[in-house]
């Protein structure tokens, strides 16, 4: 069994490569019984995507 | 982050007017426009570079471009974006080009805080737990909630921010990445690791967690 340091790690990684089936298994069943890396899990997609919309905006925050 | 020209009410009047004109050519006309767009771009280049003259340059390259291209585009929001993208595949250009040397300061780096958000034996702590964001939409629609995220990414210790703004913003592959920081690539997984628990600590404490009064 994973520890959150192993699962969050991966997660981090995810966003680089595909893990690899076995690794995306361990991740998933450590996730179903841990909500912090459940929540982790998506705030590293979230964190992808609030950066990219960062760099379009990319207006000073006077201008809103 | 304040523009240079100073906006009277005529002249936001004036902006609008050519905003609904559609005139991305006038916009570069358009002198307090043009000096904001240009602080603008001069600020996200010289985080991406760490090098203030290379920022100015490739700023410079890229509204040259621009200028060339200008009739093409409906108005001014099509004109950014399009002159940021090109603005960035000058600084992917510049990086694959120039040889990097390590900074010293850059070896030394932030190791540890992120290891107390773990146990001993490897799990959460309860008090450092993520919580759920639920749905960023509000956040994104909040200018406010933008100055937050620019804090925090501000925060970050400087070889893992601009690991973070090198991967998520201008969107370098890692080989090219390990190339420019000169570093490996389990360096480089570690480093980005550290950049996103720092950030979304951060992000988390500072907005998505509620009790903060910017909330």
């Amino acid at each position: 069994m994973l520890n959150c340091t192993e699962v969050t790690r991966l997660y981090s990684e995810s966003l680089e490569h595909p893990l690899t089936l076995r690794q995306r298994m361990a991740v998933q069943s450590h996730a179903m019984m841990c909500s912090g890396c459940r929540n982790f899990g998506k705030q590293m997609h979230q964190l992808r995507s609030l950066s990219q919309q960062y760099v379009d905006r990319k207006d000073p925050p006077a201008d809103a | 982050m304040m523009t240079e020209g100073n906006n009277s009410a005529a002249e936001e009047s004036d902006a609008q007017q050519w905003q609904q004109q559609g005139s991305a050519q006038a916009s570069l006309q358009d002198a307090a426009f043009l000096a904001s767009l240009r602080q603008q771009m001069v600020k996200f280049a010289t985080l991406q570079m760490n090098d203030r003259d290379l920022a100015e340059d490739a700023v410079q390259e890229a509204l040259v471009a621009a200028l060339k291209k200008a009739d093409s585009f409906a108005g001014r929001a099509a004109l950014k974006t399009w002159v940021f993208a090109i603005l960035k595949n000058k600084i992917i250009d510049i990086f694959r080009q120039r040889k990097r040397q390590v900074n010293v300061s850059e070896l030394i780096e932030d190791n540890q805080p992120l290891a107390d958000a773990f146990s001993a034996r490897g799990f959460w702590k309860p008090q450092r737990r993520p919580k759920n964001w639920g749905d960023t939409t509000d956040a994104v629609e909040d200018s406010q909630f933008w100055v937050v995220f620019e804090t925090c990414l501000d925060g970050l210790p400087p070889r893992q921010g601009r690991a973070f703004m090198m991967r998520e913003f201008i969107g370098l592959e890692t080989d090219e990445m390990c190339a420019e920081l000169n570093v490996s690539l389990s360096n480089l997984y570690v480093t980005l690791h550290r950049a996103r628990l720092r950030l979304r600590e951060c992000l988390e404490d500072k907005w998505f967690d509620g009790d903060c009064p910017l909330c």
